[in-house]
């Protein structure tokens, strides 16, 4: 039995994180956030040289073949850095569409890039939503991912059928609290999907793991800052770390956070083993991590005093990346829901 | 990452599962109280036969003998667990003084105590912690003043469970008064029938008494209870503290308590309806159970640390905190589920499981306080987890 990282894991990891200090430092994160094309590109770049668009592409298909347990490390990086990407979208691509060799093929070659537009298989609005008749979708998504310079689209109907359609020109920017990362109302008059997968309990499973993935990176990223920040910060003549009201902050941030660290893990690798677990495991791994999250991303903040409320300090951009991971794909509550259904605890 | 077992582990399950279902009929019932009852000691001798007790202790003093294994002793615990079957024993003179004895123990010791204490024969209470000595354990005054062959020993101590049932003390005294606080501090083990040592029980809010103080006027007793050797008693102490740490908050009770309310949530009903029916407590269910689910994956991360023979780090400091505290969060959501029901104590037709959920929400407040208080836990995490600065020592006045 071993249960921890394998070197491989730990250097792919590590490597990226190395790509990342650069090209997702805080200064080139601020320039994305105003919209500098340059710095997204210069991102966008440094990540698909490090083959991150076909980590979860099977080797058959011309992929790396790498599990879930490797695409967290990565989303955990990304949040980390707070990076902008679009690894969740394509993951969750390379997820659906197992059968699809043709689009694997392509998603590998960097040839085909997703956009995710899959809102509406957790809550579907009044007035949005997507349904298909005649073989054709209508409708509207809500909060699509990953839209700009996407060649085909992940669309989850009414049904919470997933369908593949060629990238779609008729969207509109919607302004979140998030300026990294890109969201975007979709509409479709009559697109004809190119593929129609069948993914289970699996697909919202992998996709929940994986921002709970980048919740956690996010998270420790936080804790980092404000054990530094107290380490450093003097008032009544001391540095602020030696008051144990402080310490007991982190030290609540960390007893938090670790054990939502292993259960990424092991939901993770209870799903690329095939586990029937699996799919609980990560559903409550995803309501474990948006409520620790939750709570370091207050306390944090709280912990850096008024600075940590500024610009200057620019904490409030992990701040809020935790607290847009926090609905994406359900929040908490429907994560949970799903758990009990999934154990057969429904009535 | 690799979850799944050798062979040789399966198998060793196997045998495991199977010995536990074979002799299950022998296991004490809850009719059988309290401590020296001839069922529950039988059940231990026999546990400790099959290596399902004592399982690393050599034969020569009454173990096993077996070579220790952590996932063999991993697999005993599980299977324990979850065929709910009564476990070995677990004072305080198991889990932490025959350690402290194999380790620095002379064999004289070993050959004394280990034997009746690992079946259940010898019944030891530890005494540590004093009315002005709780967090900050090494300001202990009890003294012990030598007398030929003899110390005679005055003070008292507090927070001593099983004082009145106990054969034996294993006992922190200050033997050098003039030393610095944790340099002059002995550890040494006594019989509890000495002259001079009186027991009060110590009613705590459970309404029963789990804690003693115990007090000693001029109680003299042999310097050959010295383990190890005078005036190192604080680092004798450290070596059993850190046993006592493991034995709290341990993942795979809390997993058979959660387990526990479930059924509750899913026999239970209200209205007509089943308490997990209630979506307000079936998402708090969940709650618990993603917190369960993360400590019991913290447990195989410290698990592997120690078969490579690693520091567990983090993983390893915030057992007890989170452990206890979830176990509280286990008992409460059980009362509130059970509602107005769930204020009942004691007896009565309508209690439900004994009473026990509320007096594990009583009982288990003590174990957050006990063994090292959340607040001195959550001091340790970041002192020695993330590193922080120590509390900086006043200036004397």
């Amino acid at each position: 039995m071993e249960f921890a990282l394998s070197e491989d894991q730990r250097l792919l990891q590590d490597s990226l994180k190395g790509v990342l200090a650069g090209a997702a430092s805080l200064d080139q994160i601020r320039k994305i956030a105003v919209g500098d094309a340059d710095a997204s590109n210069a991102l966008e770049t440094a990540l698909a040289d490090f083959g991150l668009a076909s980590l979860l592409v099977p080797e058959d298909a011309g992929g790396l073949g790498l599990g879930l347990l490797d695409a967290c490390l990565v989303q955990e990086a990304l949040g980390y850095h707070i990076a902008p990407s679009g690894f969740l979208a394509g993951a969750l691509a390379a997820t659906a569409l197992g059968a699809y060799p043709d689009l694997l093929n392509l998603i590998a070659a960097g040839e085909a890039r997703f956009g995710l537009a899959v809102t509406e298989m957790t809550s579907r609005r009044d007035g949005a939503g997507v349904s298909l008749a005649k073989g054709k979708l209508s409708g509207k998504s809500l909060l699509a991912m990953n839209v700009e310079g996407a060649t085909h689209l992940l669309v989850a109907d009414n049904d919470a059928h997933l369908h593949v359609v060629e990238a779609i020109k008729d969207v509109v920017q919607m302004r979140t609290i998030d300026k990294t990362r890109a969201f975007h109302e979709v509409k479709y008059a009559g697109s004809k999907p190119v593929a129609s997968p069948e993914t289970g309990d699996r697909f919202l499973a992998v996709a929940r793991l994986l921002v709970a993935a980048d919740t956690l990176g996010a998270a420790q990223a936080m804790i980092d800052k404000a054990v530094a920040y107290a380490a450093e910060r003097q008032q009544f003549g001391r540095v602020i770390g030696s008051f144990q009201a402080v310490k007991h902050m982190c030290a609540e941030m960390a007893a938090k956070l670790e054990p939502g660290r292993a259960l990424i893990w092991h939901a993770a690798h209870a799903l690329d083993i095939g586990d029937p677990e699996g799919p609980v495991m990560a559903n409550l791994a995803k309501s474990y991590m948006a409520e620790a999250g939750t709570f370091i991303a207050r306390t944090s903040t709280e912990l850096h005093g008024g600075m940590g409320f500024t610009d200057l300090v620019g904490l409030h951009y992990w701040y809020k990346r935790i607290g847009v991971n926090r609905q994406l794909f359900g929040s908490p509550e429907q994560a949970r829901e799903t758990a009990a259904e999934l154990q057969g605890l429904l009535a | 990452m690799k979850l799944d077992l050798d062979p040789e582990y399966e198998a060793f399950r196997a045998e495991v599962s199977e010995t536990l279902a074979k002799n299950r009929h022998l296991a004490p019932t809850s009719e059988d109280k309290g401590y020296k009852n001839a069922r529950r000691i039988a059940w231990q001798k026999l546990l400790i036969k099959h290596g399902l007790a004592a399982r690393t202790i050599p034969k020569a003093y009454g173990g096993y003998g077996g070579e220790p294994d952590i996932l063999k002793a991993r697999i005993i615990a599980e299977e324990f667990a979850r065929t709910r079957t009564p476990g070995p024993m677990a004072g305080q003179g198991i889990s932490m003084l025959v350690p402290t004895l194999l380790e620095l123990g002379t064999e004289a010791q070993k050959q004394a105590y280990i034997r009746p204490t690992i079946e259940g024969e010898m019944i030891w209470c530890q005494g540590y912690s004093e009315p002005g000595a709780g967090s900050d354990l090494a300001a202990l005054r009890t003294s012990a003043v030598e007398d030929g062959d003899h110390y005679v020993i005055n003070g008292s101590k507090i927070w001593t469970s099983t004082a009145k049932q106990a054969d034996m003390i294993f006992c922190l005294v200050r033997t050098d008064p003039a030393a610095k606080k944790h340099e002059g501090i002995t550890y040494i083990t006594f019989p509890m029938s000495t002259p001079g040592i009186e027991v009060r029980p110590l009613v705590d809010m459970t309404g029963s008494a789990n804690f003693n103080e115990v007090f000693f006027t001029n109680v003299r007793v042999p310097k050959s209870g010295v383990i190890a050797k005078p005036n190192v008693g604080w680092q004798v102490a450290n070596a059993t503290l850190t046993h006592e740490r493991g034995m709290l908050g341990d993942p795979n009770a809390t997993k058979a308590r959660f387990l526990e309310l479930v059924t509750v949530m899913k026999d239970e009903s209200v209205n007509g309806r089943r308490l997990i029916d209630n979506p307000l407590l079936r998402d708090r269910l969940m709650k618990l159970q993603s917190e369960v689910y993360a400590m019991q994956a913290n447990g195989l991360r410290i698990t592997t640390s120690r078969l490579k023979g690693e520091p567990a780090g983090l993983a390893g400091l915030i057992v007890k905190l989170n452990g206890c505290d979830l176990n509280h969060e286990i008992a409460r959501l059980a009362i509130d589920a059970l509602g107005e029901l769930g204020i009942l104590y004691e007896d009565g037709e309508h209690l439900r499981a004994d009473g026990s959920w509320q007096w594990r929400y009583m009982y288990d407040l003590g174990l957050i306080i006990g063994g090292g208080t959340a607040q001195i836990q959550k001091n340790i995490i970041a002192e020695r987890g993330l590193d922080m600065p120590r509390e900086p020592k006043l200036a004397k006045a």
